[in-house]
């Protein structure tokens, strides 16, 4: 199997269930299977990651119980998938969240920008989740037929979350975009800001055809369609452009990762590297 | 529905005082009812000398996970039925539609709006609500249908926060899902 996602040669490999009790880095090359359940799970942690730091910080005390228990459902959706893989790898989700190095992260780079911090702003968080909440409304929808029995169970539980989700953030992008005068004005710059990697959400590779081809989950660009219809309306109401495509494409999900990311993983795992094996 | 009403097995004994001890477990967040009020019990089996207990979680992230599932197993371990082990079913997922019509009258006795059904928007999952749909959400202090939502998250994943606009309560919803 011709393998394009996992950038840098990998050292120890294990195959099959044996659980690894390490509190060191762990690196692995997982399968084209194992890579597209990671780029999902990596995905809702990294994204959480991201909603969790406005607790405290959101413009109301409404917003900052409703990101975070946002946050709250992406965790578990990660934790699940984690755990699935992890089974296979034998790593348990721990480890996968707070051993791996940057490299072996496979969430989009969409999810690992900054949120509140260098220039970003509420309108930025507000539009990303809109934008990867319809994203993962469509993916789970399709998931729920997954040839993987497990897989199929995750997506029938977090389809419902997703839809929650998806509705709270196109409240909020209307709310937003067709408010006042400088709501407008910032919602505008979030969409352009956002926008160039939406690309990297629908850029099928060998990834998902071999993901596809074994029955466990669609390509990426068949979840164009469905989203599409889920962002369009909403941005007609909001009173929102969406920009002309553009030739920059992001590479997070290649394991290839915005600035950002080496600064929230050290942040998200600081616990677990400071204190190895450490427990609740 | 597709689930199978989780009582309906010929049972022995020590199943039966199982499901008796289980409808005394709490649900820690919302302590007005029982795991088997919820409904996330959806099997109590014996597996040679163990009690095997399988629970379909609430919410992916529900915190109150781990600690439901250690209170089952210390009820069952408590009442001599054990050893009990817990055992997690995905599949099909957990709704709210479970809740029993006694965990229903529980909740909106704590204080607890409970949830109306959802199961029209299970069987329609390709036609997904993209906004926010107002639903009837009736007083559970007074009964009063005017009322309006504060905010769509609350206290704990399963719940959102109201205001009753006839008697001025405050008071939280069960979300159907």
């Amino acid at each position: 199997m011709t393998t394009t996602f996992a950038p840098l040669p990998t050292s120890a490999s294990p195959s099959a269930a044996t659980a690894s009790t390490t509190t060191e880095s762990i690196r692995f090359m997982p399968t084209p299977q194992q890579a597209y359940l990671m780029r999902i799970g990596d995905s809702c942690l990294i994204h959480a990651q991201r909603l969790a730091e406005w607790s405290g910080h959101a413009p109301i005390l409404e917003e900052d119980i409703a990101l975070t228990n946002l946050a709250l459902d992406l965790v578990g959706q990660a934790r699940a998938l984690l755990t699935h893989v992890g089974r296979q790898t034998g790593f348990d989700e721990d480890q996968l969240a707070f051993l791996r190095g940057e490299r072996d992260f496979f969430n989009f780079t969409m999810t690992e920008l900054p949120g509140r911090r260098a220039g970003r702003d509420f309108a930025d968080a507000i539009m990303r989740n809109f934008l990867l909440s319809a994203w993962m409304n469509v993916l789970w929808t399709k998931l729920e037929r997954s040839g993987d029995a497990e897989v199929a169970a995750i997506a029938g539980k977090a389809v419902k979350e997703s839809r929650y989700h998806v509705a709270h953030a196109a409240d909020w992008v209307v709310r937003l975009g067709d408010g006042s005068e400088e709501s407008t004005r910032r919602m505008r710059q979030a969409v352009d800001r956002l926008w160039p990697y939406t690309a990297e959400l629908f850029e099928t590779d060998a990834v998902d055809t071999a993901a596809a081809e074994s029955g466990l989950g669609p390509v990426r660009a068949a979840l164009r369609v469905g989203w599409q219809a889920i962002v369009e309306p909403v941005f007609a109401d909001a009173g929102l452009t969406i920009p002309a495509a553009g030739a920059f494409r992001s590479t997070g999900s290649r394991g290839l990762h915005s600035e950002h990311m080496g600064y929230l993983l050290a942040e998200m795992q600081t616990l677990q590297r400071s204190f190895p094996g450490g427990q609740w | 529905m597709s689930a199978v009403a989780p009582h309906e097995h010929a049972s022995t004994a020590r199943v039966t005082r199982a499901w008796e001890v289980l409808r005394c477990v709490l649900d820690p967040e919302v302590p007005a009812v029982s795991v088997t009020d919820l409904g996330i019990v959806r099997d109590v089996v014996e597996r040679g000398d163990g009690l095997e207990v399988v629970v379909t979680p609430t919410y992916s992230g529900c915190p109150a996970t781990e600690v439901i599932e250690q209170a089952i197993a210390a009820a069952i371990d408590d009442a001599g039925l054990g050893p009990a082990r817990v055992t997690q079913r995905r599949a099909p997922a957990w709704t709210t539609d479970w809740i029993t019509p006694e965990g229903r009258e529980k909740l909106r006795a704590y204080g607890i709006a409970p949830p109306g059904s959802c199961a029209s928007e299970a069987t329609a999952s390709n036609v997904q609500p993209i906004r926010l749909i107002a639903r009837d959400v009736a007083c559970p202090r007074c009964g009063s249908a005017q009322t309006e939502r504060l905010s769509a998250f609350g206290s704990t994943a399963c719940k959102s926060l109201y205001r009753c606009i006839a008697c001025r309560e405050p008071f939280e919803h069960f979300k159907p899902i």
